[in-house]
């Protein structure tokens, strides 16, 4: 048993994730003055694998421009990339970053930024792709734009030995080549298949706890709440994975959430409504949505963020086999990419099952003002399910960080209603 | 003799414009129609299983949006709305199949949208791919199209042959050769050829087999030929902004009211293959190979070949014009973020651009008129 690190001491596991995600922030200041190059990525298809065998820092500006919001910075950011130019049906997310650049890359953290060498960008958000253009302006770079095939519509499957699966994993295993000779061409050092083993058997770790702890979460009470504490613990999973620090961070987890549930402790108090949350946060008001269901006695055991923020891998249902690193990589990522990560286009059955395994008694969709990646056709998501499974549902809408978009009496009033109906039914199915 | 051709070309635009602004797919159609979202759609293998591709616009500023406006976020686009609108009042129930490409996250889900509402259309996402710059690309193209020729087979009930599918490229070859013929008109003669015009002809042939739109598009020229020309003095300018949500035909005259548009990205998808796609060896492979190697380029698609700013410079350079007019449909988020950078090159290079938000469903002109205009009188007088 390795010892734990002593950020993971004597403190719960929320704790020593903001602990983690301060540290690895932190790290960014010196990184390229420790020799290491510095490469931007996005959560949803990153190749994180091959970039921790070529010993990357890694800046993941999403996460940048959620801190922010969470900060309370955001505003400021946002209204820079707008003085610039930008419109405000521009992605918050995108211009919280633009706010970065023109802030000389100081972050509210107290971080400065480091300049990219590398830039990833996934096709699982478009506007990854336009955000990486505008790096490759700002910074002089050339971005790599990672194509992952996702779903072709809602029943798709591509069983293993399929054609299909075949065609797919060839075409993102020819990119990850050509990421691996970028690299080699970038740090000047050779591919090292053995690192890459390595860092795919931490993920798989991680992965394993992970899944466990998502299904934590089907008892009643809920220990945690996937739309609050979840963040962090997803944070640590990004941020940290593929490495020992981040398998140390899930096995604490993990023994924190067996023995809430072995004890009964719910994250609230007095549990009464199980909600599935559907859409991303909105991290300039995190605690205060959270607290307008939790004040009602409601708690999200499960959202779907937390598989596609979080790479997907969760859904995928396999892991990596470090014994043959990069076609596995290959395999796993597609598989990631069309199960997990492509999931939001297609997502009414996947919900209503989630709301099934986690013995939820309704779905609340939170539309994105600015991302139409998660938020395009919520209503008619809504609609069907509503009328298909027969689910109660709320649709609240704000953005991720703009903070002129939220509207808290109009939303409260909104969650109020809910539960109005919530109560309502629940006092039916109790008489009947 | 000229005015007996000028009125044979006002009878063919007349039949185009009803031709380019029919949203209506009853539900007797023949061919059977396959409709797809924009930019570009691979039609040839569409026209070979004997089905008519059916380029869905959305539904301009003649439709209400009623029932599409519950289905979808406030901050979406028009083309997104009006599309639904369409499939949900009704209009589109003749068609057999739905496509959407992966341009940008609003599209995506259209196929989500579609699959839910209208479960008897096939409603599929055709996955073309966002790195063009792979030695793998044009294998997972190829491999692509053969999944949507596998599964245009199964819809008809019979193989699609490649010499179906070569026979197809040869109509839609003489098709492009024919288009790049009129826009060239529009280059090197705008006063010849208006941009309204042009994109009447275009468009017209979204609604047609490409035999027929062959048929319309020959005569045109000819009859172009023959017009009587009245030289007037206005600017020469590129338009941007037209790849996906069309802007409304009164917004490129009301353009053209002050400036000859002597290139443009309108409808590019219907123009997205540069060159002739070779007729010869495997079609598919033939197509996939052009759409990667002899394509055009719009806010939509990644190609480190192709940066945005170069490609906006090549075109005025090659339509020899003499400034930009920069648009982005209302919510295009693609346009949006090329906007900006696009305006800042041209500043670096000292050209004069105008800067236009649209919808499709917009009405009224009067502002847009005024700027332009104030804009082609700088270009005049500097």
């Amino acid at each position: 048993m390795t010892a734990p690190y002593p950020v993971l001491e004597g403190v719960d596991a929320r704790t020593a994730g903001q602990r983690l995600i301060n540290q690895w922030l932190a790290s960014l200041n010196t990184a390229h003055e420790r020799g290491q190059p510095v490469a931007y990525v996005f959560v949803m298809g990153n190749a994180v694998e091959i970039l921790r065998a070529f010993d990357f820092a890694l800046v993941f500006p999403e996460i940048n421009s959620l801190q922010t919001g969470v900060r309370k910075a955001s505003a400021e950011f946002l209204a820079k990339a707008e003085d610039f130019g930008f419109s405000p049906d521009v992605c918050s997310y995108v211009k919280a970053d633009v706010g970065l650049m023109l802030s000389n890359m100081q972050h509210p953290s107290g971080v400065t930024m480091p300049m990219p060498d590398l830039a990833i960008a996934s096709s699982m958000c478009n506007v990854y792709i336009k955000w990486a253009e505008i790096w490759e302006r700002h910074f002089g770079i050339p971005a790599f734009v990672l194509d992952l095939p996702g779903k072709r519509f809602a029943h798709w499957q591509a069983p293993a030995g399929s054609r299909q699966r075949e065609a797919d994993t060839r075409w993102v295993l020819g990119q990850l080549q050509d990421l691996i000779a970028r690299c080699e061409q970038i740090t000047g050092r050779k591919f090292d298949r053995d690192r890459l083993a390595e860092v795919e058997t931490y993920v798989n770790e991680m992965v394993r706890l992970w899944i466990d702890i998502l299904a934590f979460n089907r008892n009643r009470p809920a220990p945690y709440n996937s739309m609050l504490d979840g963040l962090t613990y997803m944070g640590v999973l990004n941020a940290w994975r593929g490495t020992r620090e981040g398998v140390e961070y899930m096995r604490l987890l993990h023994r924190e959430m067996a023995d809430k549930v072995a004890r009964g402790v719910g994250r609230v108090p007095n549990e009464r409504f199980r909600l599935i949350f559907s859409g991303t946060p909105c991290y300039v008001n995190m605690r205060r949505l959270i607290e307008l269901f939790e004040s009602h006695g409601g708690v999200f055991p499960a959202a779907d963020y937390l598989t596609y923020a979080a790479g997907g891998l969760d859904s995928a249902g396999i892991f990596y086999d470090p014994s043959r690193p990069l076609e596995s990589l290959a395999e796993v990522t597609t598989l990631a990419a069309q199960f997990g990560l492509s999931n939001h286009f297609f997502s009414h059955h996947t919900l209503a099952q989630q709301a099934k395994d986690y013995l939820a008694d309704g779905i609340v969709y939170h539309g994105i003002k600015s991302c139409r990646t998660v938020a395009t056709s919520m209503a008619d998501n809504r609609e069907y399910v509503s009328t298909r499974y027969g689910l109660p549902t709320l649709y609240i809408e704000s953005d991720l960080i703009d903070p002129r978009y939220w509207s808290d009496a109009q939303i409260k009033n909104r969650i109020d209603a809910f539960f109005e109906v919530l109560e309502q039914r629940a006092l039916l199915a109790n008489a009947s | 003799m000229a005015i007996d051709a000028e009125a044979a070309l006002m009878t063919l635009l007349e039949r185009c414009h009803e031709l380019a602004l029919r949203n209506e797919v009853p539900d007797d159609e023949y061919p059977e129609v396959i409709g797809y979202f924009p930019v570009y759609f691979p039609e040839e293998i569409v026209h070979a299983a004997g089905l008519r591709p059916h380029a869905l616009y959305g539904g301009g500023n003649k439709i209400e949006v009623r029932l599409a406006d519950a289905r979808i976020g406030s901050f979406v686009c028009s083309i997104c709305r009006s599309t639904t609108e369409l499939g949900l009042n009704g209009t589109l129930r003749g068609m057999k199949g739905f496509f959407a490409q992966p341009i940008c996250d609003a599209a995506r889900h259209m196929a989500g949208i579609w699959g839910r509402n209208f479960p008897r259309q096939m409603s599929q996402l055709l996955l073309l791919p966002q790195n063009a710059n792979s030695p793998a690309t044009k294998r997972y193209v190829y491999d692509e199209y053969q999944r949507l020729r596998s599964e245009l087979a199964t819809q008809v009930g019979h193989e699609i042959s490649d010499a179906a599918i070569r026979a197809s490229v040869h109509v839609y070859n003489e098709n492009r050769r024919l288009q790049r013929e009129l826009y060239g008109i529009k280059r090197d003669d705008p006063a010849r050829l208006s941009t309204v015009e042009a994109y009447l002809l275009v468009r017209a042939g979204t609604r047609l087999r490409r035999e027929e739109h062959n048929v319309i598009l020959r005569e045109a020229l000819h009859l172009l030929t023959e017009r009587r020309v009245h030289p007037r003095d206005k600017p020469r300018v590129v338009f941007l902004g037209g790849f996906c949500e069309q802007p409304p035909l009164e917004m490129i005259e009301t353009i053209e009211d002050a400036c000859f548009i002597v290139d443009d990205d309108l409808l590019i998808g219907q123009r997205w293959i540069l060159a002739d796609v070779p007729e010869e060896g495997d079609p598919v492979w033939a197509l996939a190979e052009s759409y990667v190697d002899r394509s055009a380029w719009s806010p939509v698609q990644y190609d480190a070949r192709k940066p945005k700013g170069e490609m906006l410079m090549q075109m005025i350079r090659e339509a020899r014009a003499e400034a930009a007019i920069i648009t982005a449909a209302k919510f295009c988020e693609p346009a949006l973020d090329d906007q900006l950078a696009l305006a800042h090159r041209l500043n670096a290079e000292k050209i004069p651009y105008l800067v236009l938000e649209f919808e499709e469903k917009m009405t009224s002109f009067e502002q847009m008129a005024m700027q332009v205009e104030t804009f082609a009188e700088s270009l005049l007088f500097q």
